[in-house]
């Protein structure tokens, strides 16, 4: 059972990292603002959760699991609204996305309040 | 403000636990990691978050100057009323043994009742140092972008 534990949290410890190589070598190497972002909200979302839950499964049932996964419900709220939020800001101050033709785009919002 | 919409309701949905987190470091302090500085911090951030999204109209509604003026000293004068109160109890200043019947009680308190103070303090002075700089610009319509 133990080495089922531990095989499950080294699965999840190695998906973690994974993705969060990927996203950081998607923050260094992607063209634009948009697309590092894709890059960074990974990191922070899928890699820091698949590592948290690793960490569940080591610290079996205990209150250190139920402060995990607080701490991952957090992650999971907050995270995605981060990311959202900067890229609202950059589409809102008009930044527009790297390699898409203009006649692609739709104009630029100018809704008000 | 509409493009605000997922921003207003995930803040919605954590500054009643941040609130709460800021209460569960001010009290587990004397237990685990903690205490007056870091819950108070905690605490002014739920209301910096509030007026970040809301506005500081909003939140200066929520948390009144007056309110200010009144925590700012009220957690000095808990600090230093604990350490008058272990001076008329015979100790010294905020010597916490003599507070309660037995030194360690009196220390559990003692501690507890210090950090309170500490903490009402650092709220009230993290809001009033957030307002007082956000409150010199006028509020940041989504045109001047």
């Amino acid at each position: 059972m133990e080495m089922i534990i531990d095989l499950a949290s080294w699965a999840f410890i190695l998906a973690g990292v994974f993705f969060i190589f990927t996203g950081t070598l998607g923050m260094l190497r992607l063209p634009d603002f948009y697309t590092r972002l894709h890059a960074a909200g990974i990191t922070d979302t899928l890699g820091t959760e698949l590592l948290l839950i690793a960490m569940m499964l080591q610290a079996g049932w205990s209150i250190v699991t139920v402060k995990l996964l607080m701490i991952s419900l957090f992650i999971f709220f907050t995270s995605p609204t981060a990311t959202h939020a900067l890229a609202n800001a950059a589409n809102a101050v008009g930044l527009r996305p790297f390699g898409v033709p203009e006649a692609d785009l739709r104009p630029k919002t100018t809704e008000k309040a | 403000m509409r493009h605000h919409l997922i921003l207003r309701v995930v803040s919605k949905l954590l500054i009643p636990f941040i609130l709460l987190y800021a209460l569960y470091v001010q009290f587990h302090g004397d237990f685990g990691p903690g205490g007056g500085f870091q819950a108070g911090v905690i605490f002014a951030a739920a209301f910096v978050l509030y007026a970040l999204i809301f506005g500081v109209q909003a939140a200066r509604r929520a948390f009144p100057d007056s309110w200010l003026a009144i925590l700012i000293p009220l957690g000095v004068l808990i600090f230093a009323g604990t350490g008058i109160a272990s001076l008329l109890l015979g100790g010294t200043f905020l010597d916490y043994d003599v507070l309660a019947s037995t030194p360690t009680g009196g220390q559990h308190l003692g501690i507890l009742v210090v950090e309170f103070g500490v903490g009402v303090t650092v709220t009230a002075v993290m809001i009033a140092i957030f307002f007082a700089y956000a409150g010199r610009t006028h509020e940041i319509q989504d045109d001047d972008w």
